[in-house]
C-alpha cells in the first residue's frame, strides 16, 4: 500500500454566522502521520469531514496526489475513516463488519474471506471474529473500526479522535499500536485530536487550530519548543506567559540577544532567538515550567551566561510522583511562576525545597522565547 | 441460603401483589370477553339474537361458504396492501422526523388527528372524495377533468382511508427506533463504499427491524379488523370480515356465527404476530448457533 500526498487549499466553511474553517491551507506529505490539533469547536473535525467527503467547503479545494477530489462523493474517495464513536454496525459480527466494504464492492467470496482473516489477524482479534460489537471492549471495537477502514486499502486513513472514548492507560497502548500500524501499512494518516500529548507522541507534523484558523504547522518539536503564537504556547503543554515590549535587539553570533521589558515582572528579561524582533514591538514572552530552576541561592553568573533570576516564596508545592510542581510567588506582589522539577536519583535533587521557602527562580536566556499574540 | 431464598420468594410475591390492577384489567377486558366469544361460537343460534345453550358446530359449518371465503380473501389482500403502504410511507416520514430539528412539532402534528373522532375524519374524507366533493370541484374548476371522477365507494378509497387512519401507528414506533439509531453508521457505510440508497438498505433497515416489526403489528391488526372504513367509504364489493361480524350481530342476529368469525380474526392476527415476533427470535438463534459453532 502506498499513501498519497493530500493538499488542503484555501478551504473555508461557515455554518450560518459561525466560521468553522477560515482559509485553511495544509500540505500533507505522502505516507505522513499528520495531526490536526485544537480545542473542541476549532474546526478540525469539520476539516476531516471535508477531506472524507461528508461535508463540503464553501470555497477551496482538497487534492489527493494533486487531483481535486472535492466533487467526489465519500464512497468514491480513496480515503477511509475511523470514527470517534467507532460506528460499527451493531447487527453484524466482527467478521461481517470488516467484510462489509468488500461485500459492497462484490468481491468474490474466497477473496473476501482471505482478506478479512488477514486484517483480523493484523489487529489481533482472531478469537473475537464471530462476536457482535456489543460484546467487545472499547479497545477491541476501536481495532475493528481500524481494520474495517484499512481493508479497502485506502490511500489516506482519517482518524477522528479515535482514542477519546478510552481510558488513559488503554489510550497509551493503542497509540503505540496505531504508530506501528502506520509504519506497517505506510499510507497517509490524518489524525484529529484535542489531546496535545497524543499528537506530540506520534505525529510527523502537527497543525494547531483555533477558531477555524491554522496557527502553526510544524514537527512536534517545533510546535512545543518554538510555538508561533500565544495560543499555541498555552495549548501545547503548560507555560508561564507574560506580555512584553522589545527594548533592544543585537546580533550575537548566529543569534540575536534581545532585552525585553515585562511590566508584570517589573523587570527586564534577556531572550536569545534566531529571529530578530523589531524594537518597540509588543509581544508575549513565555518560559516552559520544566526549564525554570529553583535554587535557595542566587545562581552565580559565569562569564557569558545569560541568566534571568527572580526572588520569591514557594506558595504551593504539588508532589506528583515523578515530578513536583512548585508555584513560586515573586516578591513585591509579583506574578506566580510555575516550575516543574523532575525527580531523579534519590537525594540527587539537592536540598529539599519546601512550602514557604524563600527561593530564586531562574532560567537561561536561550530557554525563554517570544511569541506573537494573535488573540488581541 | 434458605433464608435468602425465602426472602426472594416474599419479594416476588409482593411483585405479584403490585400487579393486581393489571391482572384485573386483563381478566375483565381480555380473558372474559375472549372466553365468551369462544363459548358463543360453539352454541346454537337464538331466534332473535343471543344464543341457545346447546353445544353446536353450526356456526363453523355456516362459515364454510364461498361468499364468506371471498370476503376473507379480500380482507387479507386489502390489509396486506394497506399495511405495506403504511410502512413504506411511514419509513421516510419517521426518518425525516428523527433527523429534523423540529421533532416535537412534527410529533405533535402526527398526534393531532387523534383528537378528532375517527368517524368525523372518515366523513371528512367522504366530503373530499365524493362525486360532488372538494377534490372533484377543484379539478373541474381547473378544467383538468370534464366530468367528476369516481374516487369513492370502491376498494381504492377503502385502502386510501385505511392508510390515512393507521399511518400514525406506523410512524410512532418507527420514529422511536430511528431516533435511537446512530446516524454516524450511515456516514460509515458511505465511507466504506455504499451509495446513499445502499446505506439505507444495508445499514438503516437491518438496524431498525424491531421498529418495523412493531409498526407492522400495530397497523396489521387494526386494519384487519376494520369495519367503519369499508362500511362508509367502501362500495358493494368492499365488505371486510369486520363488516360481516357487525352484520351477524346486529342485522342477521346470528351471534354464534359472529363469534366464529371473531375467532378466525383473532387466530389470523395471532399467527401474524407470532410469525413477526418469531422472525426476530429466529435471527437471534441463528447468531447464537454461529457463535457456538465457533
Amino acid at each position: 500500500m502506498n499513501g498519497v500526498p493530500v493538499s488542503i487549499k484555501d478551504v473555508s466553511r461557515t455554518y450560518g454566522d459561525f466560521t468553522a474553517l477560515d482559509h485553511v491551507n495544509i500540505e500533507i506529505k505522502q505516507g505522513e502521520f499528520f495531526s490536526l490539533l485544537g480545542p473542541s469547536g476549532c474546526g478540525k473535525t469539520t476539516l476531516l469531514r471535508i477531506i472524507a467527503g461528508f461535508d463540503f467547503p464553501d470555497s477551496g479545494d482538497v487534492c489527493f496526489d494533486g487531483k481535486s477530489v472535492i466533487h467526489l462523493a465519500a464512497n468514491k474517495r480513496q480515503s477511509n475513516t475511523v470514527f470517534q464513536t467507532y460506528a460499527l454496525f451493531p447487527n453484524l459480527t466482527v467478521y461481517e463488519n470488516i467484510a462489509f466494504p468488500l461485500r459492497v464492492k462484490k468481491f468474490p467470496k474466497d477473496q473476501i474471506d482471505q482478506k478479512v482473516r488477514k486484517y483480523v489477524h493484523m489487529v489481533q482479534l482472531d478469537e473475537h471474529i464471530d462476536k457482535k460489537p456489543s460484546m467487545l471492549s472499547g479497545g477491541q471495537k476501536q481495532r475493528v473500526a481500524i481494520a474495517r477502514a484499512l481493508i479497502n486499502e485506502p490511500k489516506v486513513l482519517l482518524l477522528d479522535e479515535p482514542l477519546s472514548a478510552l481510558d488513559a492507560k488503554l489510550r497509551q497502548s493503542l497509540l503505540i499500536d496505531l504508530d506501528r500500524l502506520h509504519d506497517q501499512v505506510g499510507i497517509t494518516f490524518i489524525f484529529v485530536t484535542h489531546d496535545q500529548s497524543e499528537a506530540l507522541s506520534v505525529s510527523d507534523h502537527i497543525a494547531v487550530f483555533n477558531r477555524g484558523k491554522v496557527l502553526q504547522i510544524g514537527t512536534p518539536y517545533e510546535i512545543y519548543e518554538a510555538p508561533a503564537t500565544k495560543f499555541v504556547a498555552k495549548f501545547i503543554g503548560e507555560t508561564n506567559y507574560f506580555d512584553c515590549t522589545i527594548l533592544s535587539c543585537k546580533k550575537e553570533g548566529d543569534e540575536y540577544l534581545m532585552e525585553v521589558d515585562v511590566p508584570e515582572l517589573k523587570s527586564h528579561v534577556l531572550v536569545t532567538d534566531y529571529d530578530p524582533q523589531p524594537v518597540g514591538a509588543h509581544q508575549a514572552f513565555t518560559i516552559r515550567p520544566e526549564k525554570v530552576r529553583v535554587t535557595l541561592h542566587d545562581p552565580a553568573v559565569h562569564a557569558g551566561q545569560l541568566i534571568n533570576s527572580f526572588h520569591g516564596i514557594v506558595a504551593e508545592p504539588v508532589y506528583n510522583g515523578f515530578q513536583s510542581k512548585l508555584f513560586v510567588k515573586l516578591d513585591n506582589d509579583g506574578p506566580t511562576i510555575r516550575v516543574f522539577k523532575q525527580h531523579t536519583t534519590f537525594l540527587d535533587d539537592g536540598p529539599e525545597i519546601e512550602w514557604k521557602d524563600e527561593v530564586f527562580v531562574n532560567w537561561t536566556a536561550a530557554d525563554g522565547y517570544l511569541v506573537k499574540d494573535l488573540d488581541k | 441460603m434458605n433464608d435468602t431464598n425465602k426472602l426472594i420468594d416474599k419479594e416476588q410475591l409482593k411483585g405479584g401483589a403490585y400487579g393486581w390492577p393489571m391482572g384485573l384489567w386483563f381478566t375483565f377486558f381480555f380473558t372474559i370477553p375472549l372466553a365468551i366469544i369462544i363459548l358463543y361460537s360453539f352454541l346454537g343460534r337464538g331466534l332473535y339474537g343471543g344464543v341457545v345453550w346447546q353445544f353446536s358446530l353450526a356456526a363453523y359449518q355456516g362459515m364454510c361458504k364461498a361468499s364468506f371465503a371471498k370476503v376473507l380473501f379480500r380482507t387479507l389482500w386489502i390489509t396486506a396492501i394497506s399495511t405495506f403502504l403504511c410502512i413504506t410511507l411511514a419509513l421516510p416520514a419517521a426518518y425525516a422526523m428523527a433527523r429534523s430539528k423540529h421533532q416535537t412539532l412534527l410529533l405533535f402534528l402526527v398526534i393531532i388527528p387523534f383528537w378528532t373522532n375517527s368517524l368525523i375524519r372518515i366523513y371528512a374524507w367522504i366530503s373530499i372524495l365524493a362525486t360532488d366533493g372538494f377534490l372533484n370541484n377543484v379539478l373541474l374548476r381547473l378544467h383538468l377533468i370534464t366530468e367528476p371522477l369516481h374516487m369513492i365507494y370502491n376498494n381504492g378509497s377503502v385502502i386510501l382511508v385505511l392508510v390515512y387512519m393507521y399511518i400514525p401507528f406506523a410512524i410512532l414506533p418507527l420514529f422511536t427506533t430511528i431516533d435511537r439509531f446512530d446516524f454516524s453508521l450511515l456516514d460509515a457505510a458511505r465511507d466504506l463504499g455504499c451509495t446513499k440508497p445502499q446505506s439505507m438498505y444495508k445499514v438503516l433497515l437491518p438496524n431498525i427491524k424491531s421498529g418495523i416489526t412493531t409498526a407492522l403489528i400495530f397497523t396489521f391488526i387494526p386494519i384487519f379488523g376494520a369495519y367503519t372504513v369499508p362500511l362508509l367509504v367502501g362500495g358493494k364489493d368492499s365488505t371486510m370480515i369486520g363488516n360481516i361480524i357487525v352484520d351477524q350481530v346486529s342485522k342477521t342476529r346470528n351471534w354464534p356465527l359472529a363469534s366464529a368469525f371473531s375467532m378466525v380474526l383473532t387466530l389470523i392476527s395471532l399467527i401474524g404476530v407470532f410469525w413477526m415476533l418469531g422472525s426476530g427470535k429466529r435471527e437471534k438463534a441463528e447468531t447464537k448457533r454461529k457463535e457456538e459453532k465457533k
